[in-house]
């Protein structure tokens, strides 16, 4: 994993809304097959900074290409590529967990062959497999934040983002929740996740540490562990969170 | 083109599976039809009159008779003194007074007849200016007939009446084609916006922006529905039309869809670029009242257009229900050609293609 190629990389990314700088000259990069933890308290800029790796948010400055596109000029390029599971829950409610997903695959071309082949499989891995006909509505949420994080990965994106996946989730299912993701990193997707579990922190392959819009920690949490003479990265981020003077 | 098709299988299922929205596009459309022809019209009856007659001849004894007779009017009250009559106009007993003064029957026969007064309560003006006119009529028809059975010549000058209005059955052919207009920007307005801006509300639209759908396919995705439902309700409303108030096209109804189909292009684009601008339900409705009253009051629906102010006319230019109720009534109640509105057909053509646009291009993926 050490010198295997960067699929995303941003240099000195920024943006202001007005007076406000949310993201303050960020720079990274992620390998591929990486699980990267993106830490930082509330208000830190984290979704901020996602969106803009997305497409769904211009830079004001700065530079970012995710899987090979430039994430200022070529954010439908990027789109084909990537997926993405938002802070809330964005399936569709009325329509039943097959439906998303037909919905889904087809919106990213895949063939209707290969909707059916892969959602009968993920329904398995899911343990959904009476659930097909259920409106995603009456899923508990758990259930719901499974099934986002199989659609994002339906089309099998190079790089999928995570915002805050697991939530307001019981530990149970959380637990299920990063075996998802576990799978998915091993077959080659990188996984960019935001989370505010530490324990979470913890199974990332490595982690960066946002305060007040800038990184202020970056590394595996080994490393940062070592660096900063912490016991866990639980006590590393509430260091490093407690100098922040914006929150909310 | 797939996508569409994937995009279009999700809004119809969610159109259909929703516990309201289809309910709504059939009952609305029914109960508009089916009740408001009968109130909204402008067909005056039973105005309240109050009479004084100061004659108390045979001329005058008669045209009193024939109002009370009349269905138009109710007597109400014959008072001796004038005072007595305001009174009851003020209390709104009666709308109008008919003062017929003392001698009247005899100065008919003379060189210069007294005048019959008619007072007409101001506050409901309609019912007022119009009982005034109706009574006149009377009068003046009254008096016609006596002289005639005595055999003079009726004098013509005694009376001015005037029989501008018609309002009779004609009127409720009036508004039918004018409440299809209005069902037409009800539900092609504003579904469409409303249907956005729940996305937007709800979180899904960002799952979709994260996709590689194009705009144009999402915008059509989401105006197609109702450019369907407009037609089916037009048809509807059509059938309705012709089966209760025996109300056919005179035109050909393939040019009254033409017509329709350009005008729902129309709208559904304002409706979703308007979505595009506002970041909830509430700002989505007070823009949308804001054109739809305009649209309403402006383009000549109730009110004719030829009767504005010179600059309302200007603007009504601008307003596309203006030219789609210009052509329904023309279609629908004088039988026009699409060759005659061909100059409404491109207006309309020009307005779905400028809104269309708006909406398409005002649809932003990423902020």
């Amino acid at each position: 994993m050490n010198n295997s190629e960067i699929i995303l990389s941003v240099r000195e990314l920024t943006k202001r809304f007005g007076t406000f700088t949310a993201v303050d000259r960020i720079s990274f990069e992620v390998r591929r097959g990486e699980i990267f933890g993106f830490l930082g308290a509330n208000g830190a800029g984290k979704t901020t900074a996602m969106r803009m790796l997305c497409g769904l948010s211009y830079p004001t400055a700065g530079f970012g290409t995710v899987a090979g596109y430039d994430i200022a000029t070529q954010g439908e390029a990027i789109k084909r590529r990537i997926g993405y599971m938002s802070q809330r829950f964005s399936l569709y409610d009325d329509l039943t967990v097959m439906e998303n997903i037909r919905l889904f695959g087809g919106i990213y071309g895949l063939s209707r062959r290969e909707i059916l082949r892969r959602a009968a499989e993920l329904l398995r891995r899911l343990g959904f497999r009476g659930e097909a006909r259920t409106r995603v509505g009456a899923l508990p949420l758990g259930w719901k934040q499974k099934l986002a994080f199989a659609v994002a990965t339906l089309h099998r994106p190079e790089v999928v983002f995570l915002d805050e996946p697991t939530g307001g989730v019981d530990p149970v299912t959380r637990r299920q929740f990063w075996e998802l993701i576990y799978e998915a990193a091993a077959g080659g997707t990188t996984i960019f996740v935001t989370t505010h579990y530490m324990d979470e922190a913890e199974y990332c392959s490595r982690v960066s540490i946002m305060v007040d819009g800038r990184i202020r920690a970056i590394g595996t949490p080994a490393e940062l562990k070592r660096q900063f003479a912490a016991e866990s990265v639980d006590e590393l981020f509430r260091s490093l969170a407690r100098g922040a003077k914006r929150s909310e | 083109m797939r996508t569409l098709f994937v995009l279009l299988d999700k809004e119809f299922r969610q159109f259909f599976r929703n516990p309201f929205l289809p309910k709504m596009v059939i009952v609305f459309p029914l109960m508009v039809m089916f009740v408001i022809p009968w109130v909204a019209t402008l067909d005056v009856r039973h105005i309240d009159v109050a009479v004084v007659d100061h004659d108390c001849s045979q001329t005058s004894r008669r045209i009193v008779a024939k109002v009370a007779a009349s269905d138009c009017f109710t007597l109400r009250k014959t008072a001796g003194v004038y005072g007595a009559a305001l009174r009851s106009l003020e209390d709104g007993e009666a709308d109008v007074i008919l003062e017929i003064p003392r001698g009247f029957e005899r100065a008919l026969t003379t060189a210069a007849p007294d005048r019959v007064s008619i007072a007409a309560n101001g506050v409901n003006a309609l019912k007022g200016s119009l009982g005034g006119q109706y009574l006149m009529a009377v009068v003046g028809e009254t008096v016609a007939e006596l002289a005639r059975e005595q055999g003079r010549v009726p004098p013509d000058e005694t009376l001015v009446v005037q029989n501008r209005y018609n309002p009779t059955l004609e009127y409720r052919y009036f508004m039918i084609p004018a409440l299809m207009i209005m069902l037409l920007v009800m539900l092609c307005g504003f579904l469409p916006a409303l249907n956005l801006v729940s996305e937007k509300e709800i979180g899904t639209i960002e799952q979709i922006n994260v996709t590689p759908v194009g705009r144009l396919t999402f915008a059509l995705a989401k105006l197609i529905p109702f450019w369907v439902i407009g037609l089916v309700v037009l048809g509807l409303t059509m059938v309705v039309a012709r089966l209760v108030y025996g109300l056919a096209p005179a035109g050909s109804i393939p040019s009254i869809f033409l017509a329709a189909a350009l005008f729902i292009f129309t709208m559904s684009g304002l409706g979703l670029g308007i979505a595009n601008g506002s970041a909830n339900m509430q700002q989505t409705m007070f823009v949308m009242f804001f054109f739809v009253m305009i649209f309403i009051l402006m383009s000549g629906l109730v009110t004719p257009i030829e009767s504005m102010p010179r600059w309302a006319q200007y603007i009504s230019r601008f307003l596309p229900p203006s030219y789609f109720v210009d052509s329904m009534r023309a279609l629908y109640l004088k039988g026009a050609t699409l060759a005659d509105l061909w100059m409404n057909y491109a207006a309309l053509a020009l307005f779905a293609v400028v809104f269309n646009g708006w909406a398409a291009r005002s649809y932003r993926k990423q902020l």
